[in-house]
């Protein structure tokens, strides 16, 4: 007996999956079930009070093909994602490389690129809901003053959408200015010195040198960027609710509401389900440059 | 004055950056009739704090989130860290997929899975609890991650110094792994404290009472049904939600930013 119990301390099977279960199991309940049940959910109908759940197919599908409010949160979605990324990861890249350098001042700027990443979402919301109230906050406020008309900024359809976006590349860039600023300071000086021996300007190095050793980075970065716009949407909760007209509605705010607000969760997993396909898209697509090997190793 | 250009641009971007911050100050700090005229006259006041420290029960949603995040954190240490040594240092059947499965959480985490687990919460009884808001991130595949990077890098034979002298597994990892990690644990205390204080979502959905409620979503209840338009309380009682997270990171500013480097390094 106490010879097997010695075996077994001494056994890596054993010991691994020991040490792995608490986690595994947490795991397992909290992301590979409940991404299972979603698609199991999705092939049925929502249990009422009167009428349990049934086998429904691809209705909950076929619904959503023809729910003008998923196509345009899926379009507004795209729309944010295209709106929110390039521009926060490039003001990142500025950020970064304007603080890695010596200017006046270089601690207070870095401070102040970076503090909308410690605020909640839903603080910083609060705080640009302010900014955009008509006629009374900042935002209108400068606009008047350059003597143009007074604009309800997040309760007009035109605009709104704009409105998240400038919010939102707010709050991200000096979170992802963090990881370039990183791997600027791993770049061996080096380079730059024997560059300004051999007379390259300070924009042919950047091109030629510092933004491919910054490839990694990059599309680290990106990866993030694409993942945080299909997944934050504290501030249209705050903000607008999705309005007006669904203007402002993204993908998870929709499921929410249909979940949450609705309690129609067959529907909602129909819904979760396309989540979940762009997220593996994004995962496969990672998978497919790393293997290229953009850079390196 | 070398590079002038961009000493001027840098700091145009940063006023612009702290802009809607100083604006948030500024109004909470005023009495009202001063929250949009700016005058360098005008009295300064707490009257907006206390206002709002009376209006609503921010002192148990307070409490409510740092138990949060403290139940969090702790949970994530001690799983992430055996998880993390058994799959640096174990040579188990099944590691290969079981760590591909982890990291499945990176891309698909519990945010967007809202649907399937406040079912599953509402079947363990754990709605409206802190218990239930923090049970799905406990287990962090970045976590996992870093730290099995992490353990990685820690020689073989210091582990096998420590077998020798009797250690078990657990021993071994208490007194070789873990000392040897202990940046790596700062900066991923620090990046996963200020991620929960800040989550919003679930804890929306999951809690509908003041027991429960963390101060982000206490915050949100409050600025959407209590105050109306009162913007002079509802960014004071916005400071003092991010309050205690920012005058941390004032404080400690060297150390966040060179955690969240870290983090993002791997």
């Amino acid at each position: 007996m106490r010879g097997s119990v010695r075996r077994a301390t001494n056994n890596p099977h054993v010991i691994g999956w020991l040490l792995l279960l608490p986690a595994a199991a947490l795991l397992v309940t909290f992301t590979h079930y409940p991404a299972a049940a979603t698609l199991y959910h999705s092939f049925f109908s929502t249990a009422k009070a009167a009428r349990p759940a049934v086998w429904v197919g691809l209705e909950n599908y076929q619904a959503m093909a023809a729910d003008p409010v998923f196509w345009q949160s899926l379009r507004n979605n795209l729309w944010f994602a295209l709106g929110t990324i390039p521009t926060s990861m490039a003001l990142a890249l500025a950020m970064a490389l304007l603080v890695n350098e010596t200017l006046r001042g270089r601690a207070f700027l870095r401070l102040a690129y970076f503090t909308p990443t410690i605020l909640p979402m839903i603080a910083v919301a609060n705080i640009w809901l302010f900014f955009y109230t008509p006629g009374y906050g900042l935002v209108d406020r400068l606009v008047q003053a350059i003597g143009l008309p007074s604009h309800n900024w997040l309760g007009s359809r035109e605009t709104v959408l704009a409105c998240l976006i400038v919010v939102t590349i707010w709050k991200e860039a000096g979170f992802f200015m963090i990881f370039y600023l990183a791997a600027l300071q791993s770049i061996a000086p080096v380079l730059a010195e024997a560059a300004s021996i051999e007379g390259a300007g300070r924009w042919y190095f950047f091109r030629r040198v510092t933004f491919p050793l910054l490839m990694p980075t990059t599309l680290f970065v990106l990866v993030n960027a694409v993942i945080n716009s299909f997944r934050l949407v504290d501030h249209i909760v705050v903000m607008t609710k999705g309005g007006p007209d669904n203007a402002s509605s993204l993908l998870l705010y929709y499921i929410y509401d249909v979940g949450f607000k609705f309690w129609d969760t067959a529907y909602a997993a129909a819904l979760t389900m396309v989540l979940l396909l762009i997220l593996a898209g994004v995962a496969i697509g990672q998978f497919v440059l790393l293997e290229r090997r953009i850079h390196y190793q | 004055m070398k590079r002038l250009p961009e000493t001027i641009g840098a700091w145009l971007l940063g006023l612009v950056w702290i802009l809607p911050l100083a604006y948030a100050g500024w109004t909470a700090f005023h009495p009202r009739e001063y929250s949009a005229r700016f005058v360098l006259t005008a009295p300064l006041t707490l009257g907006n704090f206390a206002d709002a420290w009376r209006a609503a029960p921010f002192a148990r949603y307070c409490l409510n989130t740092v138990l949060l995040v403290t139940l969090i954190l702790v949970a994530q240490l001690v799983l992430c860290t055996l998880a993390a040594y058994a799959f640096a240092r174990f040579e188990f059947a099944g590691r290969s997929v079981a760590f591909f499965l982890v990291l499945v959480q990176l891309m698909i985490m519990p945010d967007v899975l809202i649907v399937e687990n406040y079912r599953t919460m509402s079947r363990l009884g754990a709605l409206d609890t802190v218990l239930g808001i923090g049970l799905p991130y406990m287990a962090s595949a970045f976590g996992i991650f870093l730290l099995r990077q992490t353990f990685k890098t820690v020689p073989k034979e210091l582990d096998e110094a420590a077998r020798v002298e009797g250690a078990g597994p657990l021993l071994t990892l208490w007194r070789v792994y873990v000392p040897l990690a202990r940046p790596v644990y700062i900066a991923y205390a620090l990046v996963s404290v200020s991620y929960h204080w800040n989550n919003f979502l679930w804890p929306l959905i999951v809690t509908n009472s003041v027991t429960s409620r963390p101060l982000t979503v206490g915050l949100q209840v409050f600025s959407s049904t209590d105050q109306g338009v009162d913007w002079s309380i509802i960014t004071a009682a916005t400071l003092l939600t991010s309050g205690p997270l920012l005058v941390a990171f004032l404080i400690f500013q060297r150390q966040f930013v060179q955690s969240f480097m870290r983090a993002g390094i791997r």
